[in-house]
């Protein structure tokens, strides 16, 4: 009868822990998804080269964590907010979803934001840009990786007020991500002594910018901000070099230009541009064999917001396996804490707010017979610290003291 | 300084020869639009793929030919033409005892098949493609500085014009394509290949998307999406103008080209549907277009 009882009791002490021990893991599953524009505008800003970044920080974490399988899904919310909601509440309420990242353009961005908060989800934006993600607008659970509109203007914006370029005209995209760029470029350039002498907003994917352009030029500013982004702001400098802009002694500041932008557009066409990022594959070893892993999956190199969402979903992870469960709060928690150090943020650190903060820097497009190879087209110029790159805490407007501790 | 309604004069010139730029595309693509669904009562959805398909065609000559724009000015829109000959010949053509529906359903998955087959292969963001040398550089006009290249486009797309409304018009083989279209039967028993001429129509509606996109290679990015951007404009304009009115599409082309281009200084937010909003106005008050004929 005695060991009968020991036996019970075992049993007993198995069928508790048991499911306890599933319930450490939703569903069996830690599913992230990807949700971005697959196929309009900034189809090669993101796109399913950040898919590929995702599945490669996967592949990196082992495919498991806590001995769970890691499941990646993806979906193309063609820049339209409405859209991107209805995915992201049927991956969380049908799909079992634990986290939606990568989220280009600002206005989806926020909206899927807005939509996790209220489901007590976590989000970790890379393809996004306005600082309102961890400013008015800012969540608990909410994570902005890469950069921002913020840290554009502090880099591109203030190498080019240094350089003499004191009075500013903006060619604006007309939503969200362009006001809160040209807002904060302008800020700073006021702000350094300089003058903002007109905008003008455009729809976003207009073909044709000669008529804005012109509207520049008879400005007279010194530089012309284009607070746009993707194919736009490709078209814009190319069409600003016919119309003679460049030489006219007018400067362009493609305020948001990352790689896949300037190998599409052409070192011919983009030369001389400055342009702000926070990872560039051509910086150091890490990065070398970070960037060749990547050319061989998908035939070129990444960009920051690819390498970028590489770092969000391994960190992402971690924080996961840092805190023995995929609950929301425990993870955002964890990732909160854990200081962020991968291939990406070699010193990050995250905010309360949810911004993560690190160096980014600011480089120049090199002329066509400096290029050594394909992808050879930035001379890194100067670093931009993260702590003048980003917002504090106090200043961005998130009011943290609503967060349940 | 002269201002019109706040605006400097000279500025206003500038804005007005943009538009006029810009008219120029917008008539080139409705010219082929309206002579496909003039003659063959297809309604074209495709035609942006095919004028992407041209820009493309131009870039991959340059690449692995080494030819250059002149030749491509020919060469692409004979491919884009060839290319349409055949998915004319092979599928379309199946389609045309039936609702005009099905035509439009047909181009229409075409041009996504296309498009979607282009962006996989080139990316979104496009590939670079410098004009001729020859027409590097600018001129100024005093009021503004005109790019050489530009001011071919407005020549070239007005000579185009004005050839194709000829040839359709006032030559012998467009008396067959018009007598076709009104009764084939009877066209077919006078000796005439009814058949060859549809193939040939549709050919040359697609052949003029294709020069279109070569002419807009060297402005625009040559991207998988630069059709799909511009063919609803292009539809709003053939609707304006009358759909199938060969003239009426060349003229609403222009005119459209300089109310845009005049939308984007006075209220640049609105500029991507001022067409859109005279579409429904003209369509309320004259259902069959500007130039169409009422039915």
């Amino acid at each position: 009868m005695r060991i009968d009882k020991t036996l019970l009791a075992a049993t007993i002490v198995a069928g508790l822990t048991m499911p306890a021990a599933a319930q450490e893991i939703s569903d069996d599953v830690v599913k992230i998804g990807i949700l971005n524009d697959q196929s309009g505008v900034y189809a090669d800003f993101g796109g399913k080269w950040s898919v590929a970044a995702a599945e490669m920080a996967v592949e990196d974490f082992g495919g498991t964590v806590l001995d769970k399988p890691i499941e990646l899904i993806n979906a193309d919310h063609q820049n339209k907010p409405d859209i991107a909601s209805n995915i992201a509440r049927e991956w969380y309420d049908t799909q079992q979803v634990d986290a939606i990242m990568e989220l280009t353009t600002s206005s989806v961005a926020l909206a899927v934001q807005g939509l996790s908060k209220e489901k007590g989800k976590i989000d970790i934006v890379t393809g996004a840009a306005t600082t309102e993600l961890t400013g008015k607008q800012c969540s608990p659970y909410g994570f902005h990786w890469a950069y921002d509109t913020h840290a554009l203007a502090v880099g591109t914006g203030g190498a080019l007020v240094k350089a003499g370029g004191d009075t500013w005209f903006f060619l604006t995209a007309d939503y969200a991500f362009g006001y809160s760029l040209e807002e904060q470029t302008g800020n700073f350039v006021k702000e350094n002594g300089g003058e903002v002498l007109g905008s003008v907003r455009h729809p976003l994917a207009s073909n044709d910018f000669s008529s804005f352009l012109l509207q520049a030029q008879s400005s007279g500013a010194k530089v012309i901000g284009l607070a746009n982004a993707g194919l736009d702001t490709a078209n814009a400098i190319k069409q600003a070099a016919e119309f003679g802009i460049v030489q006219g002694g007018q400067k362009l500041a493609a305020l948001l230009f990352t790689l896949a932008e300037v190998h599409g557009l052409g070192a011919e066409s983009a030369q001389g541009l400055n342009l702000t990022e926070g990872w560039y594959w051509d910086q150091n070893d890490d990065n070398r064999k970070f960037g060749e892993r990547f050319m061989e999956k998908t035939g070129r190199m990444p960009n920051m917001i690819q390498a970028g969402t590489y770092s969000a979903v391994l960190s992402y992870l971690k924080a996961v396996k840092a805190a023995g469960t995929d609950e929301t709060k425990a993870v955002a928690a964890k990732l909160h804490e854990l200081p962020v150090e991968d291939v990406f943020a070699k010193n990050g650190k995250v905010q309360e707010n949810g911004r993560m903060v690190y160096d980014m820097y600011l480089f120049q497009v090199k002329k066509p017979d400096e290029m050594k190879g394909d992808w050879d087209y930035y001379n890194e110029v100067a670093t931009v610290p993260g702590s003048d790159a980003f917002l504090s805490v106090e200043n961005s407007g998130c009011d943290v003291s609503q967060y349940a501790k | 300084m002269t201002m019109i309604f706040g605006i400097p004069l000279p500025a206003l010139l500038g804005q007005l020869l943009i538009g006029f730029i810009n008219g120029s595309f917008y008539a080139l693509l409705s010219l082929g639009l309206a002579v496909i669904f003039g003659l063959l009562r297809v309604i074209n959805f495709a035609h942006g793929a095919q004028y992407m398909l041209g820009a493309f065609a131009a870039y991959l000559l340059l690449v692995h030919t080494g030819l250059g724009f002149w030749p491509a000015l020919i060469v692409a829109p004979l491919v884009v033409g060839a290319i349409s000959a055949i998915i004319e010949r092979t599928m379309l053509s199946r389609l045309y005892d039936l609702d005009h529906l099905y035509g439009l359903l047909f181009t229409f998955g075409l041009a996504l098949i296309i498009e979607g087959t282009f962006r996989w292969y080139f990316g979104a963001a496009g590939q670079p493609y410098a004009g001729p040398a020859l027409l590097a550089g600018g001129t100024n006009l005093g009021f503004m500085f005109l790019p050489n290249y530009r001011g071919f486009v407005v020549v070239a797309s007005i000579v185009i014009c004005l050839t194709v409304w000829l040839l359709i018009e006032k030559t012998r083989l467009g008396a067959y394509l018009r007598a076709a279209t009104e009764n084939p039967q009877l066209v077919q028993a006078f000796g005439v290949n009814v058949p060859l001429l549809l193939t040939l129509t549709y050919a040359l509606g697609a052949g003029l998307a294709g020069l279109a996109g070569v002419l807009a290679a060297p402005i625009y990015q040559v991207s998988p999406l630069m059709g799909s951007n511009l063919i609803i404009i292009v539809f709003a304009v053939v609707v304006v103008g009358g759909m199938g009115s060969i003239g009426g599409a060349i003229v609403t082309g222009y005119v459209l080209g300089i109310l845009e281009g005049l939308t984007k200084v006075f209220y640049p937010e609105a500029s991507n549907i001022v067409v859109f909003v005279i579409m429904a106005v003209v369509l309320m008050l004259r259902p069959a277009g500007l130039f169409g004929k009422e039915i």
